[in-house]
């Protein structure tokens, strides 16, 4: 199949079979490795990008279904050498150890803030519950949310 | 591998009639999985993503293509709580109550609610056009319903009869993210109340003995709902599997419809 969509603002066609996931073709045809394949049951959150503005999981997106689509991945968040608001929070509060998850929270949290620029502390658990990080305890991942909603004192 | 993207109902109806060996696609969640880790291979596949007719929530019906996004949002309270709990926010962003209709997992949190509601399966094919069936002869085992080869799913129908007071919960082992161990909805229709339970038999169930002898009491004491409780237990058809024991699930269906109940007493 030729399947032509946009990732990151670039046009992009694969020529996979058709069956195969998003995440597939992205991390082994389109060389964007960011989004993360760890359980392949969208159980952990890793593979985690935005496909026509919903949040949703890769490996679980059927490449054939992808036509015509728009997607963010986490490479897409940055503006060149200037990391997204969420990326920044990251470092500056060591969101981060192992960072596998972190792609999955990225892109999480830009899709959270651009919803609503000033989620509660339930509002950020809630969305960070689709992606498992098995090193922080999330405790500077919420923190580092924290610090970026509106409603921060 | 053919990939279909009909625009409407009667071509995607029309797509399965021309391949019947295709498979509809919707949210992917668990189509997904079968590809991802049993080497599922689809030959011919038709992605409904721009069917608009399995769009709609209603009084009347709910649409097939719903997300459990919308419905966590939009939907009736007892759905939408069941809604609530389903996966994380990224599954409920695809996954859809038709999907999880299709699936028939009996686990599958969408439902009990289905069950206690005396709601309808609508179905389609290009050949006969469209049925309902009642859900009760929709589901009949594990993963397995009376779907016709040729047919979509594409909604649930609602009976006129609104509920007074509907509630949702499930138990499993953490709170996110997690595959329910016992779902439940008890409903209060004209002062009557239901009960259906979800992962405690081949599909899910109402518990018509314990509605019995919770109807007879005109205002139920603390005994009566103990009483009604073990008759859920003992209604259920539990198996022990990964998941769960036979008797814990016996005793937590029983402990859950009678919180349920207590909940629809309180409102």
């Amino acid at each position: 199949m030729s399947i032509t969509f946009s990732i990151n603002g670039e046009s992009r066609t694969s020529s996979a079979a058709g069956f195969e996931s998003l995440l597939r073709v992205l991390r082994d045809d389109l060389n964007l490795p960011g989004s993360k394949n760890a359980c392949e049951q969208g159980e952990c959150g890793s593979c985690t990008v935005l496909l026509d503005g919903a949040l949703v999981c890769s490996c679980l997106v059927m490449i054939g279904d992808c036509e015509g689509t728009d997607i963010t991945t986490v490479e897409g968040l940055a503006d060149g050498d200037v990391l997204h608001s969420v990326q920044a929070a990251m470092v500056a509060e060591g969101g981060v150890q192992c960072g596998f998850c972190t792609p999955g929270i990225v892109v999480t949290g830009a899709h959270l803030l651009e919803q609503n620029p000033n989620p509660s502390e339930d509002e950020i658990r809630e969305a960070l519950s689709g992606v498992l990080c098995r090193c922080t305890g999330y405790g500077r991942i919420l923190e580092a949310f924290e610090k970026l909603s509106g409603s921060y004192q | 591998m053919d990939f279909a993207s009909p625009r409407d109902l009667n071509e995607a109806l029309a797509a399965k009639s021309a391949a019947p060996d295709a498979v509809f696609l919707a949210g992917g969640t668990d189509l997904m999985v079968g590809v991802n880790l049993a080497h599922y291979r689809p030959v011919s596949v038709i992605g409904l993503r721009r069917v608009e007719e399995i769009q709609d929530i209603g009084t009347e019906r709910i649409g097939a293509g719903v997300t459990w996004a919308r419905l966590e949002k939009d939907s009736h309270r007892g759905l939408a709580q069941a809604a609530r709990t389903v996966g994380s926010p990224q599954i409920r962003a695809a996954g859809t109550i038709g999907g999880n209709i299709g699936t028939a997992s009996p686990a599958g949190d969408g439902l009990p609610w289905i069950a206690a509601l005396d709601a309808g399966i609508e179905l389609a094919s290009s050949d006969r056009g469209k049925r309902v069936v009642p859900w009760k002869d929709f589901f009949v085992g594990v993963k397995r319903t009376s779907i016709a080869p040729d047919e979509l799913i594409t909604g649930v129908v609602l009976p006129d009869e609104v509920p007074e007071i509907e509630e949702f919960a499930k138990i499993g082992v953490r709170r996110a993210m997690v595959i329910s161990t016992v779902n439940c909805v008890v409903m209060r229709i004209d002062g009557a109340f239901r009960v259906a339970l979800g992962s405690v038999a081949p599909t899910p169930i109402r518990v018509y003995e314990a509605e019995a002898m919770l109807n007879a009491e005109s205002s139920p004491s603390v005994e009566a709902i103990a009483e009604f409780g073990r008759l859920v237990s003992q209604e259920v058809s539990p198996i022990t599997d990964h998941r769960s024991t036979e008797a814990y699930r016996r005793h937590a269906a029983g402990v859950l419809a009678q919180r349920l109940v207590r909940r629809c007493l309180a409102a």
